[in-house]
């Protein structure tokens, strides 16, 4: 999807921002900052409406709870009493800018402490299994008590904000993007798992290799996908016949 | 035939399609306990209870972005706007999220939505709360515009409009509610996108939606007493798809064209209307094509100036007689 070919999970059409899958009901992949959290919220109620057991989790960054649609989602989510796990990816930056030069909170997961019938916790996001059962605990209440939690998962970014972005710079310095890398979740799992002896290097070096080669698989594959015809231009706009789109512009 | 309000004939709509199909539910400040501001959602909370008619918080971009969620996970919200200059706090939810699902996701997720509400002026509501949404709407591909005129057309364009796959902008004129007008008793349906001659004449033609249908035909009827001009008028009802090919068919008839929208005229509907019809029509012309439109100006308080600003039948009537060298 991100080199915009035909066989991307969005037929090339939405890129890096919009990843949707409908085969595992992945709604996307949403560019502008908080607004799919009403959407998620609007999942819930469909889900409560028509009494299924489902079970929405909603991700997005730090920066979102600052804005109104974030409190807007939640005040609905709460009040309704709707099946949504939401989880802040607490990395610290958004784009260029800490956090904490922004926030009029220390901790972000208090923001969601306004709301009642919400279970709002954080969780060290470098930690595989602590992150693993505090989701765990979200759905299970989501899914039995039918109650929203919002989770914050503190965690950090190495890379900058996109592929233009300088990794560190006028914001943060290169000493704390290092100091952070000490901190690895996926090392402090292997470590872990290697400790408690559930895997041994040469399988974790193997893994490794298999990883590595189903990506460069991958890369082959987008490589050799086509790009969308000319034709594909209109497609999508509506779900239905729509003659108008090319009336009004003769002229390539 | 039955004679209904335009009120009476949009809650028509939302009934029926609420009683066929439990998808279909209604959401909006106020539209369950209080009966909608204007009352159209009237009787749908006793009828059908809180989770298919739901009181909002004051949260136009939350709940409009809520509904957008709901129909992609497979139902089919009427979101109502109390009116739709307060539309413009989900500007976000409807521009980028209900316009955007469907292709950015490479046709996966559609979005079968209804956003609907009163837009235009009414009585002295001032700046705020008496603006025209509607080419802030038609602009977008993603989204389908309505606009009806009459009640039997309130009926049949909500009704197609429900039914549709993708999500459809529903502007109702906020003076309009009350306008009386014969409704087929049997189910009705008007389809998107097609226009409707409202009278036949072969002098002129006045292109016109909403509100501004009846200015036309207030205009037209005078048209025909004081100046022996027979007038057409063409309700566009659909900006979004936009029937050009009954507007121009009109003007090759008539080989005149007066433009006539309630908003303002830079970037308006009917900006587009004569690019349309200068494109095919251009060798048809026998006249330049006129424009009237709300002055260009934020809506004034004062029921002096509001009266000005608002396209008046005199006005259409002197852009007649001026294409008609008349004047």
């Amino acid at each position: 999807e991100s080199y915009g070919r035909v066989d991307g999970c969005s037929g090339g059409a939405g890129g890096s921002m919009h990843l949707f899958d409908r085969s595992v009901n992945f709604l996307g992949g949403h560019g502008i900052v908080g607004t799919h959290l009403p959407v998620a919220a609007g999942v819930g109620y469909a889900i409560k409406y028509r009494k299924s057991d489902q079970v929405v989790l909603c991700f997005f960054g730090d920066s979102v709870v600052n804005g109104g649609p974030f409190h807007e989602a939640f005040n609905m989510t709460a009040k309704w009493e709707l099946p949504v796990v939401y989880v802040v990816e607490n990395n610290s930056y958004g784009m260029g800018t800490d956090i904490d030069r922004v926030a009029a909170v220390e901790q972000l997961f208090t923001r969601a402490c306004a709301y009642q019938g919400k279970r709002a916790e954080q969780v060290d996001g470098q930690d595989v299994m602590a992150v693993y059962e505090a989701v765990s605990r979200a759905v299970h209440r989501a899914r039995e008590e039918v109650r929203p939690t919002f989770i914050e998962a503190v965690t950090y970014r190495y890379l900058g904000h996109s592929m233009s972005d300088p990794a560190h710079g006028t914001y943060r310095t290169r000493e704390e993007v290092q100091r952070e890398r000490q901190n690895d979740p996926i090392n402090n799992f292997l470590d872990r798992l290697i400790g408690a002896g559930i895997c041994t290097d040469e399988e974790y070096k193997e893994l490794d290799r298999e990883i590595i080669a189903e990506v460069e698989q991958a890369a082959e594959y987008a490589e050799s996908s086509p790009a969308p015809d000319r034709d594909e231009i209109y497609s999508h706009v509506y779900s239905d016949e729509y003659g108008d789109l090319a009336r009004r512009d003769r002229w390539r | 035939m039955a004679v209904v309000t335009y009120r009476e004939a949009l809650n028509r709509a939302l009934t029926e399609e609420m009683e066929r199909d439990e998808r279909v539910f209604v959401i909006g400040e106020e539209v369950g306990e209080y009966d909608g501001a204007y009352k159209v959602s009237k009787g749908l909370l006793d009828r059908f209870g809180e989770w298919r008619v739901r009181d909002t918080p004051i949260a136009e971009n939350g709940f409009a972005g809520l509904g957008v969620g709901a129909a992609v996970a497979g139902l089919r919200p009427v979101v109502e706007f109390m009116t739709w200059n307060f539309a413009l706090l989900a500007y976000d939810a409807i521009v980028n999220s209900a316009a955007k699902f469907y292709y950015m996701s490479g046709g996966q997720y559609n979005v079968p939505i209804v956003f609907r509400g009163p837009g235009g002026s009414a009585l002295q509501l001032a700046a705020q709360h008496s603006q025209v949404p509607d080419p802030w709407y038609a602009n977008i591909p993603g989204l389908k515009v309505c606009t009806p005129a009459t009640p039997a057309d309130a009926l049949g364009l909500l009704k197609t409009a429900i039914r549709d796959d993708d999500p459809v902008v529903f502007i109702e004129g906020e003076l309009l509610y009350n306008v009386k007008g014969e409704v087929p008793e049997e189910e009705h349906f008007v389809p998107l996108g097609v226009a409707d001659v409202k009278r036949s004449g072969e002098d002129i033609t006045i292109v016109a939606h909403s509100k501004m249908v009846h200015v036309a035909m207030q205009a037209a009827e005078r048209a025909a007493t004081e100046l022996e001009v027979e007038a057409e008028v063409v309700d566009l009802r659909s900006l979004r798809p936009l029937d050009a090919d009954t507007v121009v068919a009109s003007v090759r008839k008539t080989n005149r064209a007066v433009v006539v929208e309630e908003g303002w005229p830079v970037a308006g509907i009917g900006a587009q209307i004569v690019d349309d019809i200068q494109r095919e029509a251009f060798d048809d012309l026998d006249a330049p094509i006129a424009r009237v439109s709300g002055l260009d100006v934020p809506m004034h308080y004062a029921r002096s100036l509001e009266k000005l600003i608002v396209p008046s039948p005199d006005a259409v009537l002197s852009a007649v007689k001026h294409l008609c060298y008349l004047d």
